[in-house]
C-alpha cells in the first residue's frame, strides 16, 4: 500500500513537473510580453527596460531555473501588469469559478447520473430516446452556442435573466445552467452505457435468478459495478472544477479563473498563465488520485497495469 | 410421481432488429419432485431459454407464450412479484461461468447471505453461521475464511460450489444446472457433478441438468430430453435412450460420444450446424444434417408423438429404426407412401 501511495504521488510531482516545463518553454518562445504590455510606441530604451527587470533578456534555461527554485520555495512570480503575486490573482478569482462550476457540478451529477440510469433501464423505450437525443444535442452543441442560445431566449426574448458580468445572483444563473446542461448530457450517456453494460452481466441474471427483487437488483447489484467505469468521468468534472469554466466564463463575462486566462495568455502576462497552468494541473493530478482510491474502494479486484495488488 | 412443473407449449419470440426471431417453437415437460432430468443439445437449441423463460428471466424483448405450470401456479405471465417470491425459494438456478455469475464487488459472504436472508430471514450471526454451514455440505474448506473472499480469489470450481451453496441457501425444491462444469476441466467437472447428485439424494431436490455433453448427462439423471433447434425431439429414460435412441440426432450425439472413460469433448461429429433459428428450413429442422432425410421431411414438420408410455419422438420415420443401436443404424427402407406415413403417426 505504502509503494503504491508513493509511486502514485511521485507520478502525480511528475506530471505537474512536466506542465509547468512545458507551459513554460511554449509561453516564452510564443511571443515577447514586452511588445504586448508596453504602448506600441515606447521606446526602444523602455523596452529593453521592461525586459531587463524581468529577465526575459537572459537565456531560457537560466530563466527556467530561476522560476524553478523560486516556485519550490512557494514564489510564483509576480504579474507583469499590475506587479502583485500572480498566485494571489488567480486565487482571488478561484471563488468565483467555483461559484458556477460547484453549482453546475451538482446539476450534471443530480440530472445526468439518473437519466442515464432511467435511459438504461427502459432501453429503447421512447423516453430512452428522447433522453438519448437530448444527450446528444447537449454535448455535441458547442458550450458557446449554447451559451449564446441561452442568452437569447432568457435575456434578449424574454428579459428574465441579465446576459453578461455578476453583479448579482442572477448572474450566476445563465452560466451555470450551460454549463450543468452539457455536462449533464456527457454524464447520461456514460452513466447509460456503464449501465447497460453492467445490467447484460451474468451477476445480473444470477441475482434476478435468486429472488432478488428488481429493484434491489439494481441499487444493490447492478449500480455499485456501473458506479466503477462512472467514477474516473466524475473525477474528471470534479478536477476541471477550477478552470473548466474558461469558454463560458468568457462568454458570461463572469470574472472567474478562466476569464483570467484568457486575458493573462493575450497579454503574455506569464507569472500569471503559469500560475493558472500549476493550478489546474494541481487540481486534475488529486482528482485523479481520488478516482484511484476511490476504484480501490468500489472495486476489490486487481487492477490492471497497477503495481500492487 | 408428482409434477412439480409442468411446461405446455412454451413459445418463446426475440424481437430483434424489427423482426420476431422465434427460439423456441412450443416446448411440452414435466419435471416430478425429486427427478433428475437431463436436457441436451448442441449450442443454440434453446435449453437455457426454455428455463429462463420458464422463472421470467428472459429480457423484455422476448415474448412467451404457453403455460408453465409450478406446483398448480401459472407462472407465464404472473406478476414479477410473484415469480420474485418463487426464484430460488421453489427454483434455483446455476450457470455456465461461475466466476461471472458472482458478483465481483461483493464478498462470497455477503451473496450467500442476501439469499438466506431473503428466503429464509436470517441476518447478522444466524446468517453467517448458516452460510458457513453451506460452505461446508458443498464441500469447501475453511469456510469462516472463504465467506470474506471475493470472486476473482476463488478457482472456477469454487466459484461454482459458492453458486450451489446459494441455490441451497433457500432451500429450492428444484435446482436447474445451466451447463454447471462446460467451463471447468475435466477433474473439477466429475466433482461437482458428484456433488450435485450427493445433495439431490440427501435433499430428495429435483434436479434439471442442462448440457450439451450426453455423457454428462446421462450418468446423472433419471431421464433425458433431447433439443434440437427450439424443439424437444426425443424425450426417454437415460438407460432407454442410451440402448434405443431413436431420433437421428440423438444416434448421431451417442456416435459422436468418446469412448467411455476418454476424455470428453464437445460434439462436433454430426456433419453441418444448427440452423440459426431464423433460418430454419420449412420440414424438420433436422432434415439438412440428417441421413434418413426423404422428400417429406423438408417438405413438413414432424410430429413429437410418444411412442410409449416414457418415450416421445419427434421424426417421421422413428417407426422405421426402433431398436437398433446407435453406433450402426440399421438401413431404412425409403419411404415413398405419404399417406401410409400419415396413417402410422
Ligand atoms: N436474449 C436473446 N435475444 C435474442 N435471441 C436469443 C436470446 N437468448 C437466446 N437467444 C436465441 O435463442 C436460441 C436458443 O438459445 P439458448 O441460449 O437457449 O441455447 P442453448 O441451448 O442454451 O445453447 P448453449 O449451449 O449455447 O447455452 C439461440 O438461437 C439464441 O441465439
Ligand atoms: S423427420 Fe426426417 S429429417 Fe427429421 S430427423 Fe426424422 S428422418 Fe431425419
Ligand atoms: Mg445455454
Amino acid at each position: 500500500m505504502f509503494g503504491f501511495v508513493a509511486s502514485r504521488v511521485a507520478r502525480a510531482a511528475l506530471t505537474i513537473g512536466f506542465v509547468v516545463t512545458f507551459a513554460f518553454v511554449v509561453l516564452r518562445l510564443s511571443g515577447d510580453p514586452a511588445m504586448l504590455i508596453m504602448s506600441v510606441d515606447a521606446p526602444p530604451e523602455a523596452i529593453e527596460a521592461f525586459r531587463k527587470a524581468w529577465g526575459l533578456d537572459r537565456p531560457i534555461w537560466e530563466q527556467y531555473v530561476a522560476y524553478a527554485a523560486k516556485a519550490l520555495s512557494g514564489d510564483f512570480g509576480n504579474s507583469m501588469r499590475d506587479g502583485r503575486p500572480a498566485i494571489e490573482l488567480v486565487l482571488e478569482r478561484v471563488p468565483m469559478t467555483l461559484a458556477i462550476t460547484i453549482p453546475a457540478f451538482l446539476i450534471k451529477i443530480g440530472l445526468g447520473i439518473p437519466a442515464g440510469i432511467f435511459a438504461a433501464l427502459h432501453r429503447n423505450s421512447v423516453l430512452d430516446r428522447l433522453t438519448m437525443t437530448v444527450s446528444v444535442a447537449g454535448f455535441t452543441v458547442p458550450s458557446f452556442v449554447l451559451a449564446l442560445l441561452l442568452v437569447l431566449v432568457f435575456s434578449v426574448q424574454l428579459g428574465w435573466l441579465p446576459s453578461s458580468g455578476s453583479e448579482s445572483w442572477q448572474h450566476a444563473i445563465l452560466p451555470i445552467i450551460t454549463l450543468g446542461v452539457a455536462g449533464a448530457a456527457v454524464l447520461a450517456r456514460f452513466t447509460r452505457s456503464a449501465m447497460l453494460e453492467v445490467l447484460g452481466q451474468p451477476y445480473i441474471r444470477t441475482a434476478s435468478a435468486k429472488g432478488v427483487p428488481w429493484r434491489r437488483v439494481v441499487s444493490g447489484h447492478a449500480l455499485p459495478n456501473a458506479a466503477i467505469p462512472t467514477v474516473t468521468i466524475v473525477g474528471f468534472m470534479i478536477g476541471s472544477l477550477i478552470a473548466g469554466a474558461v469558454v463560458v466564463e468568457s462568454v458570461f463575462a463572469w470574472p472567474g479563473v478562466g476569464r483570467l486566462l484568457v486575458a493573462s495568455v493575450a497579454n503574455r502576462d506569464l507569472a500569471v498563465v503559469q500560475a493558472i497552468l500549476l493550478a489546474i494541473a494541481i487540481s486534475m493530478v488529486a482528482a485523479n488520485l481520488a478516482v484511484d482510491i476511490a476504484y480501490g474502494w468500489l472495486d476489490p479486484r486487481p487492477r490492471r497495469g497497477r503495481a500492487h495488488a | 410421481m408428482d409434477k412439480l412443473v409442468e411446461i405446455r407449449g412454451l413459445t418463446v419470440d426475440f424481437a430483434q432488429g424489427g423482426r420476431s426471431i422465434r427460439a423456441l417453437h412450443g416446448i411440452d415437460l414435466d419435471v416430478g419432485a425429486g427427478e433428475a432430468v437431463g436436457l441436451v443439445g448442441e449450442s443454440g437449441s434453446g435449453k437455457s431459454v426454455t428455463w429462463l423463460a420458464a422463472l421470467g428471466l428472459l429480457p423484455g424483448t422476448a415474448s412467451i407464450r404457453g403455460s408453465v405450470m409450478l406446483d398448480g401456479r401459472q407462472m407465464v405471465g404472473a406478476p414479477r412479484s410473484m415469480l420474485e417470491t418463487l426464484r430460488g425459494r421453489r427454483v434455483a438456478m446455476i450457470f455456465q461461468d461461475p466466476s461471472s455469475s458472482l458478483n465481483p464487488v461483493f464478498r462470497i459472504g455477503r451473496q450467500i447471505g442476501e439469499a438466506l436472508g431473503l428466503h429464509r430471514g436470517l441476518k447478522g450471526a444466524a446468517a453467517e453461521a448458516e452460510a458457513k454451514r453451506l460452505l461446508d455440505r458443498v464441500g469447501i474448506a475453511n469456510g469462516a475464511r472463504r465467506l470474506r473472499d471475493y470472486p476473482h480469489e476463488l478457482s472456477g470450481g469454487m466459484n461454482q460450489r459458492v453458486m450451489i451453496a446459494m441455490a441451497l441457501a433457500g432451500e429450492p425444491d428444484l435446482l436447474i444446472a445451466d451447463e454447471p462444469t462446460t467451463a471447468l476441466d475435466a477433474t473439477v467437472q466429475a466433482q461437482i457433478l458428484a456433488l450435485l447428485q450427493e445433495i439431490r439424494h440427501e435433499s430428495g431436490m429435483a434436479i434439471v441438468l442442462i448440457s450439451h455433453d450426453l455423457g454428462v448427462v446421462a450418468e446423472n439423471v433419471d431421464r433425458v430430453c433431447v433439443m434440437y433447434a427450439g424443439r424437444l425431439v426425443e424425450e426417454a429414460a437415460s438407460d432407454t435412450l442410451f440402448d434405443r435412441p431413436r431420433h437421428p440426432y440423438t444416434r448421431g450425439l451417442l456416435a459422436a460420444l468418446p469412448a467411455l472413460d476418454g476424455p470428453r469433448t464437445r460434439l462436433v461429429s454430426i456433419p453441418g450446424s444448427v440452423p440459426e433459428p431464423w433460418n430454419l428450413p420449412k420440414g424438420c429442422a433436422f432434415a439438412p444434417r440428417c441421413g434418413e432425410a426423404d422428400e417429406a421431411c423438408h417438405g413438413s414438420q414432424p410430429p413429437l408423438v410418444p411412442v410409449n408410455a416414457a418415450e416421445r419422438v419427434l421424426c417421421f420415420r422413428t417407426r422405421y429404426f426402433p431398436d437398433a443401436p446407435a453406433s450402426q443404424p440399421q438401413p431404412v427402407p425409403a419411404l415413398q407412401d405419404a399417406a401410409f406415413r400419415e396413417a402410422v403417426l
